[in-house]
């Protein structure tokens, strides 16, 4: 019969409660009515129960959380949920960080980047994306985790608190707002922007095409239907524009890190031309460095090397540009995993992903904190 | 440990394509070279040999993966095309544990779109038995009375419900044939998700399952629908009587 004893018998006199599975219903209810043995319905369907709180335990994960410390840093967000939670993290520590708006996307989204800074003007500074690519989600997710990590390293003067003694941080945690909120909404294998083009049969633009480094050479497409269609000329996504002008002017820059999933690699220049770059071999070190650092907390393997030797041929990519304004530590992370649930990455798998790349971070961070250029 | 050819576990009824002759060696003076295992053409290769070895070996109970490329070697062929020697070290996902050596050969033929890379495996040491989880797997869908459908395998969040797991490995099944069969060496695919999947009742004793894939390409980036039909018995195997490219991507 399969009876589950949820209140066993215990001696006469005591009630006794059982879950009774479907199949098994009438014969008990017949035995309890032959034997004389009174009972009452507790619970009409189970499963339905179960179904009902498993519902309800989803939609309390993304309730609005009221402070950055009870935000769900396991779970997949929404773009106001992410945005909400900057403002809560700027509201909590105003001395610490700060709220940019550098632009607005395609569909007028506000592009924020959020600013770590003890102080000092114009301070040689870091800068991290996550999100470039909206598909990518455990990025803008791991971004999120690497907001809150700052913060508390700095409250607790531990870890990157010595970086942001000399150095800023800014933090793009949602680069492609408009693609973002399309993964949620409509399809979530959505990768580019979403702006329309003169002429353009379909919609959207690959952002991390769009850069003026090699625009439109072999390593894009020209096919506006296409997943890496680099757009009709540089910097033609105002996301990638506001970033372009943001680096110009702040002009004391002196690492940028790209980051998207998925592969486990990390990625310096080029991807548009085999040539190497002039500081490759510093580059191909510290790469070494970070991801040993990396696997040292899961045993997460990474691949590194120049991009067009380790994954593709790829032009107008993020970091060739950045690299060839002179910002020399310019990375490409491709977090987890390596292709068993891809762009689909478990939600448990956040913050682990989140807390190993955070080390290969701070290998980069400090190292640029230590070769001034 | 001998080695145990994969493959000749099974006896398979699968039409496989019959393999061209090759000259022993190489060709003409060709060498096989050594290729840096972190570089793509080599990371392109050992995944068309793990798709291969998935469809041959994948079934409801176990799903291989690539835990290391340990080594690669590429001979160019005069007149046939690329040959990849590869060393491996796999792991069954759902026995990290556990892992076995194998090593590969990868041909791609030469200028050809329409056919398949030929593969070769060699296996040592044991995979996991999986005939219990099979047969149980098999009798709870034959007894099914209403035809499982189900969909979005991983789900937006990550998620598989513990009881779809069974059918996500079967799709593993289902694309590795479809990779391995469309994969050249500008391309790498791995199963993104499965969009929808639908069992059909048979008069014969295999299962069948109606999928629909999602494929990941990784060098144009596009993600692909795939509809696949996959046949699949617990002493036969898998097959893959049909399988065609879908209508065109969304806007």
């Amino acid at each position: 019969l399969q009876l589950d004893f949820w209140l066993a018998p215990r001696r006469l006199g005591l009630p006794v409660d059982i879950r009774v599975p479907f199949r098994s219903l009438q014969a008990v209810k017949a035995h309890l009515e032959a034997s004389g043995v009174s009972y009452s319905i507790m619970i009409e369907d189970v499963q339905a129960l179960l179904d009902e709180e498993q519902t309800e335990m989803l939609r309390s994960s993304r309730q609005r959380s009221v402070d950055t410390t009870t935000f769900n840093y396991e779970a997949y967000h929404t773009i106001d949920e992410i945005y909400n939670f900057m403002d809560m993290l700027v509201a909590e520590n105003p001395n610490l960080v700060s709220k940019l708006e550098i632009g607005r996307s395609t569909e007028n989204r506000p592009l924020y980047v959020l600013k770590f800074s003890t102080g000092g003007t114009n301070r040689p500074a870091i800068w991290i994306d996550t999100g470039i690519h909206s598909r990518e989600w455990v990025t803008q997710a791991s971004g999120v985790w690497f907001a809150k990590k700052i913060v508390q390293d700095h409250a607790n003067n531990e870890g990157v608190a010595s970086i942001l003694e000399t150095m800023d941080i800014f933090l793009e945690i949602v680069t492609n707002p408009d693609g973002f909120a399309y993964t949620h909404t409509t399809n979530r294998m959505w990768r580019k922007t979403r702006s329309r083009h003169a002429g353009a049969i379909c919609v959207g633009v690959d952002p991390n095409r769009n850069w003026d480094a090699g625009f439109g050479d072999a390593g894009a497409s020209g096919n506006s239907c296409s997943e890496t269609y680099h757009g009709p000329y540089p910097n033609s996504e105002p996301e990638v524009k506001s970033i372009v002008d943001f680096v110009k002017s702040h002009g004391n820059i002196k690492a940028f890190v790209s980051i998207h999933s998925y592969s486990q690699l990390l990625l310096y220049p080029y991807g548009y031309t085999e040539t190497p770059a002039p500081d490759e071999q510093e580059l191909h070190e510290l790469s070494a460095k970070a991801v040993a650092a990396l696997s040292s907390l899961y045993g997460t393997k990474f691949k590194y090397g120049s991009i067009i030797t380790t994954i593709y041929r790829a032009s107008g990519s993020t970091v060739d540009w950045t690299y060839n304004q002179g910002i020399k530590y310019s990375f490409t992370f491709e977090l987890r995993d390596t292709g068993r649930y891809g762009f689909l990455l478990p939600a448990k798998q956040i913050v682990p992903t989140a807390q190993e790349t955070w080390l290969a971070l701070k290998v980069i961070m400090e190292h640029a904190r230590d070769n001034i250029y | 440990m001998s080695p145990v050819p994969c493959g000749d576990a099974l006896p398979p009824p699968r039409p496989l394509r019959p393999r061209p002759a090759l000259p022993a060696g190489g060709g003409s003076g060709a060498r096989a070279m050594e290729l840096p295992p972190g570089h793509f053409p080599a990371a392109r290769a050992a995944a068309v040999a793990v798709e291969y070895l998935r469809y041959l070996r994948g079934g409801p109970g176990s799903g291989l993966r690539l835990r290391e490329l340990q080594r690669a070697r590429r001979q160019d062929i005069d007149d046939v095309g690329h040959k990849y020697y590869l060393e491996l070290e796999l792991e069954d996902v759902l026995d990290k544990d556990r892992t076995v050596s194998c090593t590969a050969e990868v041909l791609y033929h030469l200028g050809s779109k329409t056919s398949a890379p030929d593969v070769q495996l060699t296996v040592q040491g044991e995979l996991r038995s999986t005939e219990e989880a099979d047969k149980e797997f098999y009798n709870r869908i034959r007894s099914l009375e209403k035809e499982l459908v189900a969909e979005n395998i991983p789900d937006s969040h990550g998620n598989v419900p513990p009881e779809l797991e069974p059918i996500h490995l079967l799709a593993w099944v289902a694309s590795g044939y479809v990779i391995w069969q469309n994969s050249t060496e500008n391309t790498k695919f791995h199963l993104a998700q499965v969009k929808h999947v639908k069992q059909v009742k048979r008069n014969d004793e295999d299962l069948q399952f109606d999928f629909v894939l999602l494929l990941h390409e990784m060098v144009s980036q596009e993600v692909l629908p795939w509809e696949v039909t996959l046949l699949w018995h617990p002493q036969r195997g898998a097959r893959v009587p049909q399988s065609r490219a879908a209508g065109a991507g969304s806007s």
